[in-house]
């Protein structure tokens, strides 16, 4: 577990590029942490996404289709 | 030794025959909330050649075969579920589209069309299929009501934005639109309806050729100027791919365009909510694509390996429905399913686009659609409402795709 100055744990996100589909439901869902590049392919805006968006990136995470999302607590 | 199942079939309730009909347009088929409790895994056999298949009907158990690479989408394989009877003959010679194709082969031919799809290519889309929206609410404002809202709207909007994202000519666009709403009209003569399939079939097989010599900024275009270096595809696969995005995308997104508009004038209390509000529209599009889940046994496939699905095993070469439509209904995630709620918050876990390798690679096109057309609706023609009694229309029980045949409406 990380955490950052104030000591609250922080949330680290990553995504397979390799196994990713596409389906740009994550860019649709968390666009200010996920997005998709020049081949329609997941790319991570933000790697330690802020805590507001844990809920969101959760979300992200569970409806990827081909479960290229994961979050580290 | 043990018996098979088959041996011990006269002993029990014969199998479920598939498919299963929706008795209220709004629900699930009845015995689906059976199957869930009792036999979530169970053997049916299907009404078109009496094959047995397997149901899967809990969402935890359809996101688990569909994320699965031991089963095949590939509809040659025997034992693949058909549900339609396609000869023999033919069946071999059919061209595969990606929707039926399997990694890795099925992985080259959606990269090459992702980049056509991402959120921010849909989001760029917007203004454009508002136009289209308007300029067909404009037209039907101005001759009146009723009108067949089918017609009117929900096949004309997504034929045209299929047509101009696979960049068919100007001139082309009201052949184009005839021809991909002949493909829906069940109450054309087998003649009339094989003329419409090969005129359409034809007329891809030219505009590919057209784009290989006259490039334009096109899905086709791109496609065919990648498939240079790529070589992943030969002329006959680039009109398949053409073929599957009208398939893919026509018939589906104007089902939910009809079903979606009388699902609101049923709920007026929900439908005078999301005028007030149009921020609710993302979320009562995605409920509306679950309560109706319109592509239930779209997602079948067939067993290549033994594969372990609740208490079942399904073995190599069996085929298998992992019922979307029943998934969607599951009240373990879904709590009161059969309940209309714009607000519902776990709406987007539903798998009415599928879930996996394959999930609908239109998916963001379509919802972008389906807002443009319901908040257009709900903004410019307040005062719509059915023009004859629910109990009188005709809903698509027996079709692939469900949808109601026409939507009578007045304002
Ligand atoms: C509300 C409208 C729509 C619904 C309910 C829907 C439903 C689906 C479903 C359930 C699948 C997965 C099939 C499987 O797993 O075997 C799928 C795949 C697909 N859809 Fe859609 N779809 C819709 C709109 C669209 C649109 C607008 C397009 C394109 C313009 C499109 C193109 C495709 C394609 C090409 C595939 C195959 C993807 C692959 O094999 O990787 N769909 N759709
Ligand atoms: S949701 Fe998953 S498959 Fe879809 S774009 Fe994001 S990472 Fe890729």
């Amino acid at each position: 577990m990380t955490a950052d100055a104030n000591g609250l744990s922080l949330m680290r996100v990553s995504a397979e590029r390799d196994r990713c589909v596409g389906s740009g439901q994550c860019a649709l869902l968390s666009p200010e942490v996920f997005d998709q590049d020049a081949d329609g392919l997941v790319t991570l805006l933000s790697e330690e996404p802020a805590e507001e968006l844990r809920e969101q990136v959760a979300q992200a995470a569970d409806l990827c289709p081909s479960r290229s999302i994961r979050v580290h607590d | 030794m043990t018996q098979s199942a088959d041996a011990v079939a006269g002993t029990e309730a014969p199998p479920v025959r598939f498919p299963l009909r929706r008795t209220c347009p709004f629900a699930e088929p009845p015995e689906y909330a059976g199957l869930r409790a009792d036999a979530p895994v169970s053997r049916a056999a299907l009404k078109v050649n009496g094959k047995p298949a397997w149901l899967v009907t809990r969402h935890e158990h359809v996101r688990q075969v569909l994320g699965d690479s031991r089963v095949s989408s590939n509809l040659k394989l025997p034992g693949y579920p058909h549900q339609f009877h396609i000869p023999e003959e033919l069946l071999a010679q059919v061209r595969l589209m990606m929707l039926n194709m399997d990694p890795p082969e099925h992985t080259a031919h959606r990269r090459m069309l992702i980049p056509e799809f991402t959120a921010r290519r849909v989001r760029e889309l917007r203004p454009r299929i508002q136009q289209i929206v308007d300029e067909h609410v404009d037209a039907m404002l101005a001759a009146g009501g009723p009108v067949d809202l089918v017609t009117a709207l929900a096949l004309p909007v997504p034929s045209l934005v299929i047509c101009e994202l696979l960049g068919v000519p100007y001139e082309d666009h009201a052949r184009f639109e005839e021809w991909s709403a002949a493909l829906m009209n069940h109450d054309l003569s087998p003649q009339e309806y094989g003329a419409a399939v090969q005129a359409l079939d034809t007329y891809l097989d030219q505009l590919v050729t057209l784009k290989e010599n006259e490039p334009g900024d096109d899905l086709i275009s791109r496609f065919l100027e990648k498939n240079r270096t790529e070589q992943v595809a030969d002329h006959t696969d680039v009109v398949t791919m053409a073929r599957l995005m009208l398939v893919g995308g026509h018939e589906t997104t104007a089902n939910m365009i009809a079903l979606g508009v009388l699902a609101l004038l049923e709920h007026p209390e929900q439908m005078a909510e999301l005028r007030a509000d149009p921020a609710l529209l993302p979320n009562a599009v995605e409920e509306l694509l679950r309560v109706f889940s319109i592509s239930d046994a779209g997602t079948a496939r067939v067993a290549v390996a033994d594969i372990e699905v609740g208490d079942v095993t399904i073995r190599a070469g069996e085929g298998i429905l992992a019922l979307n439509n029943a998934a969607d209904h599951d009240e373990s995630v879904f709590p009161d399913p059969d309940t209309l709620d714009i607000h519902r918050k776990e709406a987007r876990s539903h798998l009415a686009f599928g879930y996996g390798v394959h999930q609908c690679i239109g998916a963001n096109l379509a919802r972008a659609e389906l807002e443009a057309v319901y908040g257009t609706l709900l903004r410019r023609v307040p005062g719509l409402r059915l023009a004859a009694p629910v109990e009188e229309l005709r809903f698509k029980d027996d079709a692939m795709v469900y949808g109601v045949y026409e939507l009578p409406v007045t304002w």
